[in-house]
């Protein structure tokens, strides 16, 4: 075999603590190495048209490249090769950058382990095999988990790209939190106005099928190929008859139900839509408060509904479909500002969260956009807005910067001037973080324009207290520019809570399979450079699960996505990966436990005309794990490209040389 | 179900807080909490050791953890919530091997293993509970409107004394609700009174404490009830000294301790709840809870008997009405 | 108003004994503000606690230790409880009175009275001696008739002990010896940075 070797100096990321030159002239002397040599930047252009070069002229027939971290660029190094006409796979990296260079300092002993990882490179490609990958057929369809701004432009962009799309939303209605928001920053515009044509299109774009009140109950199946199951959950009314009129929800003698839509400020009804620019625009019941499905009595709804659309027996349905890829946008949850007792969320009615206070804002919603005290129903003069209430807090452990609470706060205070022109603003906040296009200047404009004052200091409590025209909230901050403690007898504070993954989001992940972090937001492939893949191919993130953002940045990021997808399945086959387990049929004793043990369900039990078993793998499904290989007893099942006897050599070539490394 | 605990009566317990040992080692012995005085205890430093140093400190308190040790008490309790404070903090030191050697050079001695510390108040709420109160009460405090002062220290900070809520501390509310008394929204719960500054700075402890009495008689309390002899201190016997520096009248708010109140509803002695040893009395309080919790039952009473009455005089008004009906049909 | 050399006036011995002694790592401090906002003595103090922290931040040990405020602190854990980065401003309080103590500052004279009688009084007795407290208070502080309206009520409610209760002499000698031990020696923590601190600023 003729094996070429090129030691990587990385800059000065690996040659500052590796002495390259010495590894390549140590690599020189390994049997069947016929070229060894060291390069700046191996990753580069010239890098890889080196590579290609030797490959060429000294006709090797397999390259080592001792570098980074394969998950940097061994998809790099492979097309080189394969570009130069070898197999892919007779190809190996060995990781000096990573598991040397980067983890001490000490050059003599990262040289002497950097020698030996090239050794051991070495080893197994002499026993490498060439392997092909196989290609399979793709289901040109998307299943997009998740209604809000992020899942619905996703949605409209691989619609208008020509693939078929499964939306799948767990609340009744599409449209999530931006739905709820009166109007947006920097522009003030109006949010459902802005929103309502996208929600239309989604709901009525012939490739978009929409499944509300559902989630997402079981997913397997692969990239390209997968099987999801989907629970369409009762809302007792049959959507297909119902109008949309409301007549029910006029009738409904069930009026104390806590509104989730309107954020706990008002009641609605048992049946109800949730609010008049839904989409789906369909009545649903709440089964825990309609007095026909708890305690058998009314059925009001039924007797009036025009279209006889109501069924009080209707059961939840699943659904199967049949997708190529997922798109995760999930979205977030608002931070319970009952965990802040000093700010008396939950126990003073004139304390209330961001969302709440949007809600009254709004038009549509509960006070028909006036603002008005919750414990007396008067008009406020004086509101204080609390900031990072739930945010920057290591003690809450919610130690990050939800991104847009400074921004919302200041959309906030400006629409209360509005609302209220003799009315009187306060912003106490940290910092400001105002980052996006016109940001900072709708800041300024908040304190210039409008007045808005902004008083920098964390708030230590809120308690009730008595003021000259009644009870108000003493606020108790302090003004850290002025070095002074202050106070001020507000009307109504805002808590501009935080926001954290949406509730449920680390369940959904398990089922794809996806990782999250310890807040629960979704995690990206890379930070920096892959921000909408995950380490599960085919699955895509999209808005702010995958970490607090605005709406600008959601919808961005949920193009970007479709985008991903679009570039996925434009190809009508997709490859499939060759390492992954195979099973040599006359070694199998058809004892089933790799079956047993495979946690992907990639084996199968297949009865030969004698009646004997034998194990198959499903290559489709096959993740590459290596379990079955551990677990067989006969070695007949192995992982390709990583079988025993490869790792054999590995093991060899680094205990063959232990003693010539040895040092005092 | 009995408890046995170690107890801890801090300096003043002698002295100028004696209501408070005496109703504390009542009640406790009226709901089973078998107190054991740690042998020999000594004082624990309280505020002024820790202003002066941390390790004086540790070992003053660390003494009397030994002593509670030796006596096999595993568990200790003490009604001053400073004295809570040192032990605790002390006890959770000495898991430091720095800490714990100095302390050590200082006791001339070892130092004790872990002893868990809990306030009068934690046991029985979370070892008695409110129940079990309940089931023993004889004379409930009916009518009687209390504003629950926790002080600054019991429930803080909660990394600390792991017990209740730092912001909202709810078991005194809780225990005195089960004799029977009315609980009035108080939002100084855990406000410093002032704490040792009485003597050396009067002026800031007066301001402090002004503001918790007036929001008490802003809350309508008929009464103040605290846990730690310091809070008492300033608002009962000092509240002259307060009323006079806020240049106000005379607040006339009795200031118990939730043990006298205690005490009264479990229909222990008189010696029991001292309450003669109150400098603002709380028999006027009393009395006129006692007048209110009348007036809400003869109320209640004259309501009930209105709706018997209404209700065959109602039957009747139906009648005509049905055949009138009848008539016209 | 000086203005602040940030490299040259910077005591770093100062601020790692800070942190040695109190355990806490100011670097995580924001400087939010929420102390001060929740501070009920601040009214009195002449630096706001977050002003106090900032200026161990900063290394100014000269500032931090004079003020007023460190003798004011009544360590009522109402910082403590809500600092949003688990700082335990209430022990870092603490430790700079007990620098300041030591440097001879003391410029709240019947705070430091006031702790010292109560400290004498437990080493000479075991147990505070109330009555004594009080009246060597009263004698030191030069405002012997501040309290004397609160003796007859005290007095008539049998809450004035004349005589102090004292625990066992052994219990007394060992308290008595605590005292002792401590005037003598002093720890290895106090002023000078440990080998642990060196090695993490490194």
């Amino acid at each position: 075999m003729r094996i070429g070797v090129m030691i990587c100096h990385c800059g000065n990321n690996i040659a500052s603590t590796v002495d390259v030159e010495a590894v390549a002239a140590a690599a020189r002397e390994f049997p069947d190495v016929v070229f060894a040599t060291d390069h700046m930047y191996a990753c580069s252009d010239p890098g890889q048209r080196k590579i290609e070069e030797v490959i060429r002229e000294l006709k090797l027939d397999g390259v080592v490249v001792a570098s980074c971290s394969p998950r940097m660029h061994e998809v790099t190094f492979r097309r080189a090769v394969e570009r130069a006409g070898l197999n892919r796979y007779m190809f190996e990296m060995a990781n000096i950058r990573e598991h040397v260079a980067w983890i001490s300092l000490d050059r003599k002993r990262n040289t002497a382990k950097a020698t030996d990882l090239v050794r051991m490179a070495v080893e197994k490609l002499r026993v490498d095999r060439p392997l092909t990958p196989k290609s399979f057929e793709v289901q040109k369809r998307v299943l997009i988990v998740g209604g809000g701004v992020a899942g619905i432009q996703a949605a409209l962009d691989c619609a208008d790209g020509g693939l078929d799309v499964v939306l799948v939303e767990r609340r009744q209605a599409i449209g999530g939190i931006m739905s709820k928001l009166d109007k947006t920053f920097p522009t003030i515009d109006c949010s459902v106005c802005v929103l309502g044509p996208k929600m239309v299109d989604a709901g009525q774009n012939p490739r978009i099928t929409l499944h509300a009140l559902s989630e997402v109950e079981e997913i397997t199946g692969y990239v390209g190929n997968f099987d999801v199951k989907i629970r369409k959950k009762s809302p007792f009314v049959d959507w297909n008859k119902c109008t949309g009129c409301g007549a029910c929800q006029e009738k409904c003698p069930s009026k104390k139900v806590p509104d989730a839509f309107n954020e706990n400020v008002s009641l609605t009804t048992a049946i109800n839509i949730p609010f008049p620019q839904a989409i789906p625009k369909r009545a649903t019941i709440n089964a825990d408060y309609c007095l026909r499905l708890t305690k058998g009595k009314c059925g009001v709804c039924e007797k009036i509904c025009p279209a006889g659309a109501i069924d009080y027996e209707m059961k939840d349905e699943i659904v199967t479909e049949k997708v190529g890829a997922v798109i995760a946008a999930t979205g977030i949850d608002l931070f319970d500002y009952k965990k802040c007792g000093e700010y008396g969320g939950g126990r003073y009615p004139d304390v209330i969260t961001s969302l709440q206070y949007e809600r009254m804002l709004s038009a549509s919603g509960p006070t028909a956009g006036h603002i008005k005290r919750p414990s007396d129903g008067k008009e406020p003069k004086t509101v204080a807005f609390i900031a990072c209430v739930g945010s920057r807090d290591r003690s809450l452990n919610r130690p990050y910067c939800s991104g847009f609470c400074c921004m919302y706060t200041a959309k906030q205070a400006i629409l209360t001037r509005d609302h209220i022109p003799d009315s009187r603003a306060y912003v106490f906040y940290m910092d400001i973080r105002a980052n996006g296009k016109g940001y900072e200047e709708f800041i300024r404009r908040a304190q210039e324009e409008y007045g808005v004052e902004y008083v920098r200091g964390r708030v230590a409590q809120v308690i009730p207290v008595d003021g000259p025209n009644g009870p108000q909230m003493l606020v108790r901050g302090a003004d850290t520019l002025l070095g002074r403690q202050v106070e001020l007898k507000a009307d109504l504070v805002v808590l501009a809570v935080g926001v954290e993954a949406a509730h449920g989001a680390s369940a959904l992940a398990e089922k794809l399979r996806i990782s999250y972090d310890a807040y629960g937001f979704f995690l990206e492939s890379h930070p920096k450079l892959r921000p909408v893949e995950t380490n599960t191919v085919g699955v895509f993130l999209a808005g702010a699960c995958q970490g607090a953002k605005d709406i600008p940045s959601s919808v961005a990021q949920a193009s970007a996505a479709a985008g991903k997808v679009l570039a996925l399945l434009s190809k009508d086959k997709l490859e499939s990966d060759p390492q992954i387990a195979l099973v040599q049929a006359i070694r199998c004793i058809g004892c089933g436990k790799c079956e047993r043990t495979c946690p992907f369900g990639a084996i199968r039990m297949r009865e030969l005309r004698d009646g004997s078993l034998r194990a198959e793998v499903v290559e489709t499904v096959c993740q590459g794990c290596g379990i079955c290989s551990v677990t067989c007893p006969v070695r007949a099942i192995q992982l390709q490209h990583f079988t025993d006897s490869q790792l054999l050599a590995e093991v060899n070539a680094l205990c063959r040389t232990w003693d010539e490394t040895t040092e005092s | 179900m009995s408890v046995r605990l170690g107890y801890y009566p801090g300096c003043s317990q002698g002295s100028s807080a004696a209501e408070y040992d005496i109703s504390t080692r009542a009640c406790c012995k009226a709901l089973d909490v078998e107190l054991v005085d740690v042998p020999d205890w000594t004082c624990c430093g309280s505020t002024p050791a820790h202003t002066v140093d941390h390790h004086l400190a540790g070992a003053l308190s660390a003494r009397n953890l030994r002593q509670a040790e030796g006596a096999g008490l595993a568990s200790v309790t003490t009604p001053c919530p400073s004295c809570l404070a040192a032990l605790k903090t002390a006890d959770l030191h000495l898991a430091e091997p720095a800490f714990r050697t100095e302390v050590e050079r200082l006791l001339g001695g070892p130092a004790p293993g872990h002893v868990d510390c809990k306030s009068v108040l934690q046991v029985l709420y979370e070892q008695i509970g409110a129940e079990a109160v309940t089931a023993k009460v004889k004379k409930p405090l009916a009518g009687l409107r209390v504003a629950p002062y926790y002080g600054c220290l019991l429930s803080r900070p909660p990394a600390l004394m792991a017990f209740d809520d730092p912001e909202n501390p709810v078991s005194m509310d809780a225990l005195l609700r089960a004799c029977g008394a009315e609980i009035v929204d108080f939002a100084y719960k855990t406000e410093c009174c002032g704490a040792a500054f009485g003597m050396p700075r009067l002026d800031v402890m007066t301001r402090l404490s002004a503001r918790i009495l007036g929001a008490a008689v802003e809350a309508g309390a008929d009464c103040v009830a605290v846990a730690c002899p310091l809070c008492q201190m300033n608002l009962d016997l000092r509240q002259g000294q307060v009323d006079s520096a806020a240049g106000r009248a005379a607040s006339n708010l009795p200031v118990p301790y939730f043990t006298q109140l205690m005490a009264l509803a479990l229909g222990l002695s008189d010696a029991d709840a001292c309450l003669n040893k109150l400098v603002v009395p709380l028999e006027p309080a009393l009395a006129k809870a006692a007048a209110r919790a009348r007036e809400a039952a003869a109320a209640k009473a004259a309501k009930e008997a209105a709706k018997k009455q209404s209700k065959p005089a109602a039957a009747d008004a139906a009648k005509p009405e049905a055949e009138k009906e009848a008539s016209c049909a | 108003m000086k203005t602040i050399d940030l490299e040259s006036s910077r005591d770093t011995a100062f601020m790692d004994a800070v942190a040695c002694e109190s355990g806490q790592e100011l670097k995580s401090c924001y400087q939010c503000g929420n102390c001060t906002a929740g501070c009920v003595y601040t009214h009195d103090y002449d630096l706001p606690v977050h002003q106090v922290i900032r200026l161990v931040q900063l290394g100014q040990k000269e500032q931090a230790l004079s003020c007023r405020s460190i003798w004011l602190c009544a360590t009522c854990q109402a910082c403590t409880t809500r600092c949003p980065n688990n700082i335990e401003v209430a022990r870092v309080m603490d430790v700079l009175r007990h620098m300041a103590r030591r440097q001879g500052k003391t410029p709240e004279r019947l705070v430091k009275t006031f702790a010292d009688s109560f400290l004498k009084s437990v080493a000479r007795h075991g147990r505070v001696f109330e009555a004594g407290l009080a009246m060597t208070f009263a004698i030191k502080s030069g405002k012997p008739m501040q309290d004397a309206g609160l003796g007859p009520a005290m007095l008539t409610r049998g809450k004035l002990a004349f005589a102090p209760h004292e625990p066992s002499n052994q219990a007394k000698t060992e308290v008595a010896g605590i005292f002792d031990r401590f005037a003598a020696g002093k720890p290895a923590c106090h002023a000078e940075p440990t080998a642990a601190t060196t090695e993490a600023k490194q």
